[in-house]
């Protein structure tokens, strides 16, 4: 009795059962197995070299998915919605930007002879910067209201994708063409370097938010209620902020924008866990998002044969997922 | 004791609260009382430290609290809101638990459960503990908002407008509960109160402020009568005493 009490007060409620996170491990393990079939179903030919490209690949869609589900559980805290993602604040509208500027002034061949390490150091660096700086402002400005900060993301975004568009306008096909490719997430050719960085730059924010946890419990109740427990609100906030940005940054550097996912893998993460606690819901979201990818793209490249065109779906069924538990109430 | 001196403070660059001089006696009840709009909530939101000083001072037992830490004020001082958006949905009982927080920062111990299972019990949510606070009504929630702040164990309670939402029998309870723990517990409290039978019968002291200026302060037996309470109010309030208490009447207009 006493230590069911203790489980429940803990959070980890599944049904009547006081069962800790059998959830969280039986994900892990079907992302395991997810991972080892997406390595070897179907291998032949230069048996060392192909591992070595899936391992890259799947590095890449790991890393993703955890930046995705993470951002969006984070942003969802702050922004105490839950149907919200960073993208809102108009991220895949910059990086369509600086790609767009980039082919614009260099010339589709400039573009395309960028060192790549170089342009993801750039493309990350710009959207990090980019978005501090609007949080900084913004934030200063509007007293820390999220929600005001929110809607200068929107206006900043609709800018940038009027620029960008105006740009497109005055390119000649084969440019534009080039562009169209980089506004959908692409996990072909990922660098091992880059994606070495982004691996870093995951696993930094991943010990912040082990060692934050439970102030993100707390963030969650809301401004008045976290204050009067003694949590620097306003402080906290922006530090979450930070993590976002990092997140979303070096994910979209890697791959390219990633727009529904996070909403999908959000709204799942919530019916699976029923919990307000982030020890247990980022990393459900964050495996559930890994989880999609592996496997989408298992699908996609053994049993359709077909490369780029997973984040394309990924998106489409997101966004139609996500409306179907709209309307049937899921999502609150 | 809670001492505010020369306190100003603007809202959207109005001014809210002007030369608010105010002491909230420790171990007692203070029923802060006024119209709509005078500045009530920003006052408990200044000392609660929700909102920044802007000018004045503010003292808690002689000690500057723009010099105490949030965690460590959090230990000393509870609030209870006037409007509370929590939006995740959460249950009660893990509601109620995080006003143990400030005293175990995520690592809860047995007597964190304890408290909270003392704190769903008195404050009458034992039924309720594992629904969810956006299943539950108006009243309910009211209730676990204040069985919370009860957790959080503070030497001071501040509640802004608790009764909101209550039925009547809650309400007296809560009054009950609130007069029993400034008594019993010697905790401080504070309450925005709009019912004058309940501010006059169950506090000890009154704050009165109007248009963001302190209108009167005093104890009840000195300070709240017919002629104060009417003018507070621009409304004919006539306070009787009777065996059972003061019985403030004010919902029938004075035949001309
Ligand atoms: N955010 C705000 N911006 C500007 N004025 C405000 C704001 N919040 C409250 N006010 C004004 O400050 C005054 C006092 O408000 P409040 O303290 O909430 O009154 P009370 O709690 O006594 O009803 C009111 O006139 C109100 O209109
Ligand atoms: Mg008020």
């Amino acid at each position: 009795m006493a230590l069911s009490e203790q489980w429940c007060f803990y959070g980890f409620y599944w049904g009547e059962d006081p069962m800790p996170d059998t959830r969280l491990i039986v994900l892990f393990l079907v992302l395991i197995g997810a991972g080892v079939t997406y390595l070897t179903w179907g291998l032949a030919g230069p048996i060392a070299f192909i591992l070595k490209l899936r391992a890259i690949k799947l590095g890449g869609l790991l890393v993703v998915g955890a930046a995705v589900g993470l951002s969006t559980i984070l942003f969802q805290t702050i922004s105490r919605n839950r149907v919200l993602t960073p993208s809102i604040m108009g991220f895949d509208a910059l990086y369509v930007f600086v790609q767009t500027s980039l082919v614009f002034f260099l010339g589709g061949l400039g573009f395309s002879q960028l060192p790549r390490q170089h342009l993801f150091a750039a493309n990350s660096g710009a959207l990090i910067l980019c978005s501090l700086v609007l949080f900084t402002l913004a934030l200063r400005k509007t007293r820390h209201d999220i929600q005001l900060m929110i809607l200068v993301g929107v206006v900043f975004g609709l800018l940038f994708r009027s620029l960008s568009a105006l740009m497109q306008r005055l390119m000649d096909p084969s440019e534009f063409a080039i562009l169209q490719s980089v506004s959908f997430a692409q996990f072909s050719g990922i660098d091992r370097i880059e994606l070495l960085a982004s691996f870093i730059a995951l696993g930094g924010v991943a010990v912040w938010l082990v060692w934050r946890t439970s102030v993100l419990d707390v963030m969650a109740l809301g401004k008045r209620e976290a204050r009067s427990l003694g949590v620097a609100y306003d402080r906290v906030q922006f530090e979450i902020l930070c993590a976002i940005s990092l997140l979303v940054s070096v994910s979209t550097a890697l791959v390219g924008p990633i727009v529904f996912l996070g909403l999908l893998v959000s709204a799942l993460a919530h019916s699976l866990m029923q919990t307000h606690r982030h020890a247990l819901l980022l990393p459900a979201s964050a495996m559930i998002a890994a989880l999609i990818l592996v496997a989408g793209q298992a699908g996609f490249e053994r049993i359709l044969n077909l490369q780029s065109t997973l984040t394309v779906v990924i998106e489409f069924t997101g966004g139609l997922l996500f409306l179907i538990l709209l309307m049937r109430g899921k999502i609150q | 004791m809670i001492t505010v001196q020369g306190l100003y403070h603007q809202l959207g660059g109005n001014p809210v609260l002007r030369d608010v001089s105010i002491s909230l006696p420790s171990n007692k009840m203070t029923a802060i009382i006024g119209p709509n709009g005078a500045g009530k909530s920003t006052l408990l939101d200044v000392i609660a430290r929700q909102s920044k000083l802007q000018q004045g001072q503010l003292y808690l037992d002689d000690q500057d609290m723009t010099q105490i830490k949030p965690q460590d004020l959090a230990l000393r001082m509870a609030l209870v809101s006037q409007q509370n958006g929590i939006a995740s949905r959460i249950r009660i009982r893990d509601l109620v638990g995080f006003g143990r927080w400030p005293h175990h920062q995520g690592r809860p111990q047995a007597q964190d459960l304890d408290k909270t299972a003392e704190a769903l019990d008195r404050f009458d949510l034992n039924g309720l503990g594992g629904r969810f606070l956006d299943e539950v009504s108006g009243g309910q929630r009211q209730r676990a908002f204040v069985a919370m702040a009860y957790c959080q164990d503070t030497d001071w309670l501040l509640l802004d407008e608790p009764l909101n939402n209550l039925d009547l029998r809650y309400a007296t309870a809560l009054m009950v509960q609130l007069r029993a723990l400034s008594q019993v517990q010697s905790k401080g409290i504070a309450i925005v109160i709009h019912d004058l039978n309940y501010a006059l019968n169950y506090a000890d002291h009154i704050v009165a402020l109007k248009e963001g200026q302190l209108a009167f302060e005093g104890a009840v037996s000195d300070v709240a009568n017919s002629e104060n309470l009417t003018g507070l109010y621009d409304t004919p309030v006539e306070v009787t005493k009777t065996e059972k208490g003061l019985f403030v009447q004010h919902h029938l207009m004075a035949a001309s």
